[in-house]
């Protein structure tokens, strides 16, 4: 036996003859180690109960964000229209409309049968948040790029006023509507965080926003962009507080991992985007600075809660734990339906 | 939108007016003998592309879960639980390859094992169940396709046509169940149909057809539940106090299951969600806040002009 278990390097490691039936060996993927004790919980052989989303990095992550950035932009570009902040009303326009533009490609470019992409527009469908941004976008994306090919070229100044406009109204549903999009799946992380996620994504819409005004106007018409940034980092960094602690072990993604990482880099990063524009802005080059900050932090918090809702889909624990202490609560009395999944 | 959870007509509700009665899969793990006949026979029906041969150590399990590519999933579970009052046959203070050395001439009354002396009664049993798509009568998968794909057919259950889905990926995290997936080559969506094309020419599907313990069982999902109940009770009164129903509750988080099953142990055991809930039942509290951050966004905006003196 010994000489065989040499031959066989690896059959050391295995239990063998000795092994026992319905015992896990208990062997853990490499790098992977628990925020907090695991919660005891049964599953089949570890597998996940969900098949996760196949959304493509960085296409979906990539929408998210920009998609975000240009319907704040529009905002931003309306207001600096309306207050006669040429500099940061050009570029704020024609931000939203590349911004829209990229995702749009990137949207196109997950499909897994991209030609068919018009068959989002063949049902009007409120049960499915994607085909509603699908209608969104046919709104919204005509009228940033008319807005900002009026701004650029000054011809057509009144339909260029009108489609700012009409970009202005639908863009911060463009931002938040995508909170919805993750929301509505069974991924544990994102399903349950749906109340504050939409104030998560709109806050991170606005540091995104804040940033590319930053980086393009000029001293005097770079504050509304500055206190656009703060805003956004304020209510991104509560509704996320108020999240986590709801949503209690499910969170863990948020703040474990890699993509735990990137949510934090993101929020530190917008931290420092304000308090740099805050501080330096005189500076031309401590505005620029700022400015690229505000948009990394505004991708990274994107990024992360993507990535931290395959975590959550990937690990049965998440989808386990609390649905079988939502049925005990039930047998105890209670109604069963947590903060998380009640129809508020 | 399928968020009430009430009891509904699920094709009745999708605007078949007359339409034949709602039929679906009775499951009962108890008699599965782990064949896999179902998971094959779906496979040449629905003409289901190979994916792959692993070897996974899974028991008996080589195929994992359900996907784009397996439509019908035998699930095995080995337990250091007791069967009911049958014996389940092991013999763990035998040491095989003694008796191996001893060659086959061994004498019956030293014979460790032979074909009638009685076993140990050791506790262990061997789970097997087929899973499939539930069907739900609130189905998270055909409630967020963007493209209509996804579709509720005059028996109840949800297909996919196939020349429609643009592979957005949508119906895969909707689903609580894991059961629909994207096939790689080919981009679309893909998962069992229940057979739409053999229920249409009054056929059962191709894996009730081939089950040769009749664990899989197709008919009217009215009937199946009736059966399945009486099944239930029989085995409660047979000392099986841990037989219990999956996805037969009409008030359950998705409505009911349109393909149900008799279960041993916790449904998570057999890889099923304790409490599977359609995400579609959140939506509209999932708009209001999607509305109401919007609206945010934009005071948001507006104080940030309010807040920056002119020139500033
Ligand atoms: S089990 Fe999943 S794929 Fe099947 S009908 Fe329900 S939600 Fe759709
Ligand atoms: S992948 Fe196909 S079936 Fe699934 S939601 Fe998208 S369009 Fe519908």
């Amino acid at each position: 036996m010994k000489g065989q278990d040499a031959e066989h390097g690896s059959l050391d490691s295995r239990p063998a003859r000795e092994a026992m039936t319905g015992v896990h060996t208990g062997r853990k993927r490499k790098g992977e180690q628990p925020v907090v004790p695991d919660t005891e919980f049964t599953s089949y052989y570890g597998k996940p109960v969900l098949n996760g989303p196949v959304w493509k990095s960085p296409d979906v992550p990539g929408y998210l964000f920009l998609g975000g950035v240009a319907g704040a932009s529009s905002v931003l570009g309306a207001g600096a229209h309306a207050t006669g902040r040429n500099r940061l009303a050009v570029a704020a326009k024609t931000g939203a409309f590349g911004a829209v533009t990229v995702s749009l490609g990137a949207l196109i470019h997950d499909l897994g049968r991209p030609a068919r992409f018009l068959n989002m527009l063949r049902v009007f469908k409120p049960t499915s948040p994607m085909n509603m941004g699908s209608w969104l976008l046919t709104a919204y994306g005509p009228c940033a790029g008319a807005a900002a090919l009026s701004a650029v070229t000054g011809r057509l100044p009144r339909i260029g006023a009108l489609a700012t406009a009409g970009a202005a109204l639908t863009g911060p549903a463009v931002a938040a509507y995508t909170a919805a999009l993750v929301s509505d799946t069974a991924v544990p992380a994102w399903h349950d965080g749906h109340r504050e996620l939409p104030y998560v994504f709109t806050g991170s819409a606005a540091v995104g926003a804040g940033g590319l005004g930053l980086l393009a106007a000029p001293d005097r018409e770079a504050g509304p962009a500055r206190n656009l940034a703060l805003f956004g980092t304020v209510l991104e960094l509560a509704a996320f507080r108020r999240m986590e602690r709801r949503l209690g072990m499910v969170a863990e993604p948020y703040r474990a991992g890699k993509p735990g990482g990137m949510v934090r880099a993101g929020e530190a990063l917008a931290v420092a985007g304000v308090a740099g524009a805050t501080l330096g802005r005189r500076s031309r080059v401590a505005r620029a600075l700022s400015g690229a900050g505000l948009l990394a932090a505004s991708a990274l918090s994107k990024w992360g809660i993507f990535d931290a809702g395959k975590v959550s889909a990937e690990d049965p624990k998440y989808t386990i734990v609390p649905q079988r202490e939502r049925l005990r609560e039930r047998e105890r009395g209670g109604d069963g339906w947590p903060a998380g999944n009640g129809a508020r | 939108m399928t968020t009430a959870r009430t009891p509904v007509d699920p094709a009745g509700d999708s605007g078949y007016a007359d339409h034949p009665p709602r039929m679906g899969f009775f499951t009962d793990t108890t008699v599965c003998i782990g064949c896999k006949a179902c998971e094959v026979a779906c496979k040449e029906w629905n003409a289901v592309p190979e994916d792959g041969l692993d070897l996974t150590g899974m028991s008996y399990d080589n195929t994992v879960g359900l996907g784009a590519d397996t439509w019908r999933h035998v699930a095995f579970i080995e337990q250091r639980k007791p069967i009911g009052r049958q014996d389940p046959g092991l013999h763990h203070d035998q040491d095989v390859l003694t008796m191996a050395e001893h060659g086959t001439a061994t004498q019956p009354p030293e014979a460790g094992m032979t074909p009638t002396t009685p076993g140990a009664g050791d506790d262990f049993r061997w789970l097997m169940a087929s899973d499939v798509c539930k069907h739900c009568t609130h189905a998270a998968c055909l409630d967020v396709c963007p493209t209509g794909s996804l579709f509720r057919t005059e028996f109840g259950t949800v297909v996919v046509q196939e020349d429609i889905c643009n592979g957005c990926g949508y119906c895969i995290p909707a689903c609580p169940y894991g059961v629909i997936d994207q096939r790689k080559d080919d981009g679309r969506a893909w998962k069992c149909t229940l057979c739409y094309d053999r229920l249409g020419d009054g056929l059962e599907p191709a894996c009730a057809k081939a089950c040769p313990t009749d664990s899989i069982q197709f008919g009217p999902l009215d009937e199946l539940r009736e059966r399945a109940g009486r099944r239930v009770e029989q085995l409660h009164e047979a000392g099986v106090p841990e037989a219990r129903l999956y996805g037969a509750d009409p008030d359950d988080g998705v409505g009911g299951d349109g393909a149900f099953f008799l279960l041993l142990d916790e449904p998570e055991v057999y890889g099923f969600p304790p409490d599977p809930v359609v995400t579609t039942r959140d939506l509209p509290a999932m708009w209001r806040h999607v509305a109401s951050a919007a609206a945010t966004l934009a005071a948001g905006a507006v104080a940030a002009f309010l807040g920056a003196r002119k020139g500033r």
